[in-house]
């Protein structure tokens, strides 16, 4: 049997769900309290963690369309790298988080927000992730027809103030 | 952001019809919130007037504003008044990042909300 697994040894974090949105609670507070582990503040964590909410949603309501037995995989980088003992100042600048899952693919171009001025339900969780997060990027993760990955990252404020969000270097990162 | 259970409770209040959830309202919950309101939509009469006190509900995302979205539709069909009232500082930050604080009638307090 082919191992669908992702391949992310490198992640600091990682935390593999079943689709099923009961868990979501648990994984954006897992997402919160390990970003301000790596030094975010709070708010910055909370949005972080709205993002990975919202991403979540998308997959088992759009990707799953509801099958609560799927695979979803959260990977989290500190980019940077993390500090090696308590006290030490971390050397964290800015945070990776990865969303993969065996759904069905769609194209990368076509997942936007709808315009904020139709007043309607649904269809705020792409303009969401893409508000608080500094860097999102959607992908197909394998030719093979199943399967799409959210790449997003958030800077730390010193980091990200006046400067263009870049993808980081470090052997986790994705091409 | 703990509190996957929602529960909420209804009552009429100086003639206003008040609606509490109590929990986070996410994908999981929603689904609940939803059903509640679509009850009370088809109770509202034109003229009158629904509050939505978010006071007990720390952590919202759009599954909860499209639930919100949902109720303002009826109140505009059926002519009812809808106010949301209490929101949590990281409630109220994510209806202005959908920019919906500029669509819903947004007040402070119960009192406010309940004020002719």
């Amino acid at each position: 049997m082919h191992d669908h697994t992702p391949n992310h040894d490198a992640a600091h974090v990682r935390l593999q769900i079943v689709s099923n949105p009961l868990l979501n609670s648990g994984a954006r507070e897992m997402v919160a309290s390990m970003a301000k582990r790596m030094g975010f503040a709070d708010e910055s964590a909370h949005q972080i963690a709205l993002a990975v909410d919202e991403a979540l949603c998308n997959v088992e309501h759009h990707g799953y369309r509801r099958d609560t037995t799927q695979p979803i995989w959260i990977s989290l980088f500190a980019i940077g790298g993390l500090a090696s003992s308590t006290g030490q100042q971390s050397p964290t600048t800015g945070i990776k988080v990865v969303i993969e899952d065996e759904a069905r693919q769609v194209d990368p171009d076509s997942i936007k927000s709808r315009p904020l001025d139709e007043i309607r339900p649904g269809g705020l969780g792409v303009h969401i992730i893409r508000e608080v997060m500094d860097q999102v990027i959607y992908e197909k993760r394998s030719a093979s027809g199943k399967g799409m990955r959210l790449t997003m990252i958030k800077l730390k404020p010193a980091e990200s103030a006046g400067t263009t969000p870049h993808a980081p270097q470090h052997p986790g990162a994705h091409p | 952001m703990s509190n996957p259970a929602l529960t909420i409770s209804s009552r009429t209040e100086r003639g206003s019809r008040v609606i509490a959830p109590v929990g986070d309202v996410d994908l999981n919950a929603a689904p609940t919130l939803k059903a509640h309101l679509r009850t009370a939509h088809g109770e509202m009469a034109a003229g009158s007037r629904l509050v939505i006190d978010l006071a007990g509900v720390p952590y919202m995302d759009s599954s909860g504003l499209a639930t919100l979205v949902e109720s303002m539709q009826a109140s505009r069909r059926t002519g009812f008044d809808l106010k949301l009232c209490n929101l949590a500082p990281r409630v109220r930050a994510i209806f202005e990042i959908a920019k919906l604080n500029r669509v819903f009638t947004i007040v402070p307090t119960l009192d406010d909300a309940l004020a002719t």
